[in-house]
């Protein structure tokens, strides 16, 4: 009953079959079960729903790549869709103006934001900052000896205060007395409360009045299942946080929720929390967080492989030989070689950020049949014509063109193309487009 | 001395219905709405009324295959023509979910005569083990029992704290250590004193630690081995305590801790937000698990025996 959706996943890939596109007939199967993946992974409803017809629109007639499979090729839809929804770029904290900044931690029970306002203190004193932790969980037995237990801990201070006073009162007073104690960094620890507690909620509004926090982070845990939109959703309306921070990552959730409450809130997570040490706090980078989600790691590096088959190696000397433009025909041909492995020219510049619409290139697809011309032809030539082509003169070329067994023509055509890959690729180097190496890693 | 505690005397046995029902239905109120629509005058059973079902099995965190297993019955008991009427399409779901949640206690050895009743508290971090382990000292106090708690989460800063002023609040014992020292030690000076002072439920807090750490699965262990050591049959009952806003990963907790340490039932937390905690479902069908109780607030007498017919009932509204 309990048996991974994953290996189903995997499965049901492997029958997507057709050649050269994908269509609505041969996804039909593998799509209900990713939508089943992204359910099991507590991605809400209603999320998966949209993200699933996102999906199914990208790729209805979608060409495959040479290296791929159509299965991995779904795939791969699947987890740039998946990237797209969580963000493409890790989002830090926005601490501007005047110190003392204040940031505040809010959430429900249990989610872990004690824990977290000390692994934040910890993290920030570290890049610089004073800390000053404030204790305002007046509810919770023992939640302030907490507090001021993690702050002995890490050396941070922390604002004296006992569970009589109104939260409000001691987060302002902690405002006040931040300069005293040295510190430019307030990190509010505030009651566990439900989403639906009108009180509590009110109190949480009136804290953001008075001290005007520069964050209000959302503590969520990893686990949370479909309530996670209501929760985002409640405390973003009331509040309207800045970001979120996610706990309890270090277990076996695949965290489906970060998905969620990114969509309902669109506010970005900041920071996860992966374990129960007081160091275990990691700025979050979304693209790992959709592939975990997907729970196809195996699938999704078995893709970068096949575009990897590209010899990563051979990729850096090209590139240094691009920058320094010392590509010579020798190199052409180890390009040649290795292009072919992977699929036609075209489809490898596709692959790279903004060299799509390259269609200049598509006089240039070497076949089987006219690889190994190019290759006899390059063969025939002296080192120092590989080297250097432009010595190539008319009685090079026919000399050439005798000892391939090809024609003059060939051999012209051979060098023109090389010109202009030569030169194009010359540009992007200089563009920064070409970095092969970081397309592969 | 807590605080604002608030609203601490509301809400009576007679409250609890209404507001489980309140908490429970108001985030779905459109699409139960919706669904009491599409079952009012139809004739037939379509895609569209199963698609609706299986939405709201969905967002109760049913999970893939239990909402999968069903929508199944569902499915064929029409096409065998034995459910022909929409309306009596959601009776048959809930019976099948009832025949889920209906399984037998498990056996477990009684205490020997003049020996505590020992139960061991488990789960992972901020699922509210302290809190109901206070709610449970109360309940069992209140049926004239004499109640320990003892501090066996040594790790978490302030937790023997928090477990100290929950036993004040209700009036146990709390044996406790200083924080870091070994928990089964702990364990094992707390039974002593259980015999002694002629206690007759014990209840042992432990550290929440994610079930995916190794040391602290041997840890839980070693307090078990411990506790049976000190007191033959103990601890006779071992509770999960999962929180109702937890997904699919309750599956991967109950399967962990019941391989590890054999538990006896669960405490299902925090029903009285809009979580439905309808995962314990499956956990129940497949470990043959039951559900002893449930945590709907944050007051003493907040945690209530489980009743498979309300919780039902709950996910429809």
């Amino acid at each position: 009953m309990f048996e991974s959706l994953t290996e189903k996943l995997s499965d049901v890939l492997k029958k997507v079959t057709g050649r050269g596109r994908l269509s609505e007939a041969n996804i039909q199967d593998a799509l209900k079960q990713v939508r089943l993946a992204l359910l099991e992974a507590d991605v809400n409803y209603k999320v998966v729903k949209r993200l699933v017809e996102d999906i199914r629109h990208r790729a209805v007639g979608q060409e495959v790549m040479g290296s791929l499979t159509p299965g991995q090729q779904l795939i791969k839809i699947v987890n740039e869709e998946l990237t797209r929804l969580m963000g493409e770029t890790r989002e830090g904290l926005h601490l501007i103006g005047r110190p003392p900044h204040c940031l505040m931690l809010v959430g429900l029970q249990g989610s872990g934001k004690t824990t977290t306002a000390a692994k934040l203190a910890r993290f920030l004193g570290r890049q610089g900052r004073h800390p000053y932790l404030v204790p305002a969980d007046v509810y919770r037995p023992a939640a302030i000896d907490q507090l001021k237990r993690l702050g002995s801990q890490i050396g941070v201070p922390v604002y004296p205060t006992d569970s009589d006073r109104r939260p409000e009162d001691i987060c302002l007073d902690a405002l006040s007395r931040a300069g005293r104690e040295g510190a430019d960094l307030l990190v509010l620890d505030t009651a566990g409360r439900l989403h639906i507690d009108v009180e509590l909620m009110a109190e949480l509004e009136r804290i953001k009045e008075k001290c005007r926090p520069h964050e209000i982070l959302l503590v969520a845990d990893a686990m949370t299942g479909q309530d996670a939109v209501n929760v985002a959703k409640s405390f973003d309306e009331a509040l309207d946080i800045t970001g979120v921070i996610l706990s309890k990552m270090e277990g076996d959730a695949r965290g489906g929720a970060a998905l969620s409450i990114k969509a309902v809130t669109h506010k970005p997570i900041k920071f996860i929390g992966v374990g129960e040490k007081i160091d275990a706090l990691e700025p979050f980078y979304p693209d790992r967080m959709a592939s975990q989600i997907l729970g196809m790691g195996d699938v999704l590096s078995l893709i970068e492989k096949a575009q990897a088959e590209f010899d990563q190696q051979e990729a850096l000397k090209l590139e240094r030989k691009l920058r320094k433009n010392t590509f010579d025909l020798d190199d052409f041909l180890v390009q040649l070689r290795q292009m072919k492995k992977l699929g036609s020219l075209e489809q490898i510049l596709g692959m790279l950020p903004g060299m799509g619409q390259l269609k200049k290139l598509k006089q240039f697809k070497p076949d089987e049949r006219e690889l190994i011309k190019v290759e006899a032809v390059i063969n025939s030539m002296t080192r120092q014509e590989r080297r250097n082509y432009k010595i190539i003169n008319a009685s090079r070329k026919r000399r050439i063109a005798r000892g391939s067994g090809t024609s003059v023509q060939d051999v012209n055509r051979l060098l023109k193309n090389f010109a202009q890959t030569k030169k194009m690729m010359a540009r992007f180097a200089k563009k920064g487009y070409f970095n092969m190496s970081s397309f592969l890693g | 001395m807590f605080g604002k505690r608030k609203k601490e005397e509301e809400g009576g046995e007679k409250g609890l219905f209404e507001r489980l029902r309140q908490g429970l239905s108001k985030t779905r109120g459109s699409l139960a709405g919706r669904l009491d629509r599409l079952f009012l005058g139809r004739k037939e059973i379509t895609q569209e009324l199963l698609d609706d079902l299986e939405e709201i099995l969905f967002t109760s965190d049913i999970g893939v295959a239990t909402t999968q297993g069903l929508i199944d019955s569902v499915q064929d008991a029409v096409s065998r023509k034995a459910l022909r009427d929409p309306a009596m399409v959601k009776d048959a779901l809930k019976e099948q979910m009832l025949s889920y949640l209906h399984v037998p206690p498990i056996d477990h050895p009684l205490p020997a005569a003049g020996e505590p009743h020992v139960v061991m508290v488990i789960g992972v971090n901020g699922v509210g083990k302290t809190t109901t382990i206070g709610k449970a000292a109360h309940r069992f106090k209140s049926e004239g029992k004499k109640v320990m708690l003892v501090a066996a989460d040594t790790f978490r800063a302030a937790a023997v704290e928090q477990l100290v002023i929950w036993g004040e609040r209700v009036g146990a014992d709390v044996i406790r250590q200083k924080s870091g020292s070994d928990p089964s030690a702990v364990v094992f000076d707390a039974l002593s004193a259980a015999v002694s002072r002629k206690v007759d439920m014990v209840l042992i807090d432990t550290a929440g630690r994610l079930h995916t750490q190794k040391n602290l699965m041997e840890e839980l262990q070693k307090i078990r081995r411990v506790a049976g050591k000190k007191l033959p049959g103990a601890p006779h009952e071992v509770w999960l305590v999962l929180d109702a806003t937890t997904g699919q990963n309750a599956i991967s907790q109950a399967q962990i801790f019941n391989e590890a340490l054999g538990v006896t039932g669960i405490v299902l937390t925090k029903l009285d937000g809009t979580a439905k905690g309808g995962i314990v479902i499956g956990i129940s069908k497949q470990l043959g698990i039951p559900i002893k109780f449930i945590g709907i607030g944050e007051k003493l007498d907040d945690l209530r025996p489980f009743n498979a017919e309300q919780f039902v009932q709950a996910v429809f509204e």
